[in-house]
């Protein structure tokens, strides 16, 4: 009888304790302790790419010059964060500091989720002139980029002068010429490399659209999807030659950025369009490799200012935050000068605040020119503010790769892109 | 003398003890349905729920469109190719498994070999079983590279004359996943169908050897009868498993070659976490349960039947 008794009280027990522990409220993103002191979590994807304990380092400053304010690193791979991001926005439980990608910015912004960094700004009293850019929708800031990587031209320079071209290509047909001279299919040496992976469409955004945003044109009209316009379907038309005539490194359809800069590292590729963020990557795997950089050709004959494709680490604030004042004074951290200057130095990226300059760009050649490249240019990226932008890449590189096989033709692709983009806005 | 109050004291205690006589089972099982209510059923129950709302999650005041999504879905031509693809990727999968599995079991347990050639086999036989789908992922992706191991060998061996794109041709890309999925998974059959044939009566073969049987008749009519049971669960179970793969897909082709690869978790996948449309994807998701409760329930009662 007793040990009934018990039985059912344990039992009992349990199943109270249970409930209790899955009712429990999940904990808020920030908490501020008895003695006042408020602890923010700041998701990001970066620390894990800047050198050991370097981020931590930075936090670490601002938690000093900051008495009260605690800051939680909540790190991961970009992938992971990007679900984390997505999950945090839809339960209202996203970190109080998030790092963005200019691709997410829009969706966030249609769920509430972001807030408004103007309306901070100004309560702050913040001079936003000191920002190289915004990121606006509906005339307020919803993401400011902490720091821009630029994606111009990788040539290796052996393989150009064995080819026979004695400078670098600044037009297309230039171009087109050096990535034939180059190409030597026999001993598996291609021109030009093209990642179209579906897992990771941003091909279209850095390989692709980077041509039409070069010669200074857009794909898009009045904020609306213009693919179909004469600029976009020369870039287009433009691809196709190179890839009919057989001068794209094989396995396109599923390569990704990683697999590009492989084939670049192993000298099996002349010229690739990437991320400055990966010389010293391609220094560290191939010391032997002579490379330089360029701007992105332009359409023959074109004079005017480049657009030169780039992806940033933006930052933002959860709308569901409980101290976004706390919030904005670490971004504020963040993009002031010394300490802006200071990141894009370690992330060997160019800084978000107009004022800030890297030290690598006097110490290195090949970061002086592509900093030369980043001023004389205007950072180009038509993605960033887009609805569904990952989509948008994937609809367009589906279509992409069904008109380089051959199966439709370039205005027929175009239309399809058109109708499936315009059907997202 | 019996009173009114004592009669009542022994009926409340009468009463006190029936229910903690009934109610003892219940509370023994209450923290298992506890859990399965909180891990199985609320989750389930949530995806059914957006499953028939408009954009949850997205949108923040959610409307009930009954089964608007499911014709979406249905109407869908790449959902029927991640279907048609799906299909082919399982039933491929789960036969090379079990021929492969099969196969390299019996091999283990011949009695020619010494036990340590046969420990010696096993450990390298099971070696694809102990690697995660990221790292098969990357391994395969290496060596079906046109620059890689593969192509080097046949180009080599004079089979072919030109690179192969395997995994970036729409003609290849289908065959060379499911090739990757059939080397990831056929330890798993092998290691089950080597218990089995282990757990076989020699008595058995004795028997056969005396009606005269020769080993082709031993196989069909000892061996596979013996392993029924082993292989008809194995089979539902990575039918079920199989039809759910997302990591090796994902990490190797992505869905492409345009819709070449794309199976049922990539199309769910994308519907979430690239077009952000949650009520699709939920529907999706339910699609994908009710197929693998379809299979779970032919589990269940060959599992039945057997007990």
């Amino acid at each position: 009888m007793w040990r009934r008794i018990l039985g059912i009280l344990m039992c009992i027990v349990m199943v109270g304790a249970m409930s209790i522990g899955c009712s429990q409220p999940a904990s808020s993103d920030s908490e501020a302790a008895d003695d006042g002191t408020v602890t923010l979590e700041f998701i990001q994807w970066w620390e894990p790419e800047l050198p050991s304990g370097a981020f931590r380092a930075l936090m670490d400053r601002f938690e000093a010059e900051n008495p009260g304010i605690k800051v939680e690193l909540i790190s991961g791979p970009y992938a992971s964060t990007k679900e984390q991001v997505i999950a945090g926005a839809a339960s209202g439980t996203m970190a109080d500091v998030v790092g963005l990608d200019g691709a997410w910015v829009s969706d966030f912004v249609k769920q509430g989720s972001i807030a408004d960094l103007t309306e901070l700004m100004k309560s702050a009293g913040y001079d936003d002139s000191q920002l190289a850019s915004q990121i606006q929708l509906n005339g307020s800031t919803y993401m400011i980029p902490v720091v821009n990587f630029i994606y111009p031209v990788f040539i290796n320079d052996d393989l150009l002068a064995v080819a026979g071209i004695e400078s670098a290509p600044t037009n297309r047909t230039e171009f087109a010429n050096a990535a034939k001279a180059i190409t030597n299919a026999k001993n598996n040496v291609y021109g030009w490399v093209l990642p179209l992976s579906l897992e990771a469409p941003n091909g279209i955004q850095n390989d692709v659209m980077s041509w039409v945003w070069a010669s200074g044109k857009s794909m898009l009209k009045n904020g609306k999807p213009d693919v179909t316009n004469s600029d976009v379907k020369s870039a287009v038309a433009y691809i196709k030659e190179l890839y009919d005539a057989g001068v794209i490194a094989p396995g396109a359809f599923s390569m990704k950025e990683q697999d590009k800069v492989e084939e670049f590292t192993n000298g099996r590729v002349g010229m690739m369009i990437d991320s400055l963020a990966h010389i010293n990557t391609i220094r560290e795997s191939n010391p032997d490799l002579k490379f330089s950089i360029t701007a992105l050709p332009a359409e023959d004959g074109y004079q005017g200012k480049r657009g030169i494709p780039y992806a940033s680490w933006g930052i933002g604030i959860a709308e569901n935050s409980e101290h976004k004042a706390e919030a904005w004074k670490l971004v504020e951290f963040l993009m002031s000068e010394e300490i802006n200057s200071e990141l894009s130095s370690i992330a060997n990226a160019f800084p978000g605040n107009k004022n800030s300059v890297p030290d690598f760009v006097k110490a290195d050649e090949l970061f002086g020119t592509a900093f030369e490249i980043y001023k004389n240019g205007y950072p180009a990226n038509e993605f960033v503010g887009l609805p569904v932008a990952e989509d948008l890449m994937r609809s367009f590189d589906e279509q992409f790769q069904l008109m380089l096989e051959g199966e439709q033709t370039i205005d027929e692709m175009l239309e399809k892109v058109q109708a499936a983009w315009e059907k997202e806005f | 003398m019996i009173t009114a109050a004592g009669v009542r004291k022994v009926s409340g205690k009468a009463l006190w003890l029936k229910f903690v006589k009934k109610g003892t089972p219940y509370a023994y099982v209450a923290p298992t349905i506890m859990l399965m209510l909180i891990l199985l059923f609320l989750p389930i129950s949530m995806v059914i729920t957006y499953s028939l709302m408009d954009n949850v999650i997205m949108n923040k005041n959610p409307e009930y469109v009954a089964l608007l999504n499911y014709r979406t879905i249905f109407a869908d031509p790449v959902f029927h190719e991640a279907i048609g693809n799906t299909i082919f990727f399982t039933s491929m999968s789960v036969i090379f498994h079990m021929v492969i599995g099969l196969s390299f079991a019996m091999m283990l347990n011949v009695k020619v070999l010494h036990t340590v050639t046969k420990s010696l086999f096993r450990v390298v036989y099971i070696l694809p079983w102990v690697f995660t789908a990221a790292i098969i992922a990357i391994l395969w992706r290496l060596m079906l590279n046109p620059n890689g191991i593969v192509n080097y060998i046949l180009e080599t061996a004079g089979i072919i004359s030109s690179k192969v794109e395997w995994l970036s041709s729409r003609q290849t890309a289908l065959y060379a996943l499911t090739f990757i999925n059939i080397w990831a998974g056929y330890p798993f059959y092998m290691v089950s169908l080597l218990a089995g044939l282990q757990g076989i009566s020699p008595d058995l073969y004795e028997a056969a050897t005396v009606d005269g049987a020769n080993s082709v008749q031993k196989f069909f009519y000892v061996t596979i009868p013996q392993l029924k049971p082993i292989i008809l669960s194995l089979s539902l179970l990575d039918c079920i498993w199989t039809m759910q793969q997302f990591p090796l897909v994902w990490m190797t082709t992505g869905g492409g070659p345009i819709h070449a690869t794309e199976m049922l978790s990539t199309y769910t996948y994308k519907l979430a976490f690239s077009k952000y449309e949650f009520s699709l994807a939920s529907t999706s998701a339910v699609i994908i349960l009710i197929f693998s409760m379809v299979l779970a329930f032919f589990y269940v009662r060959h599992q039945k039947a057997r007990d």
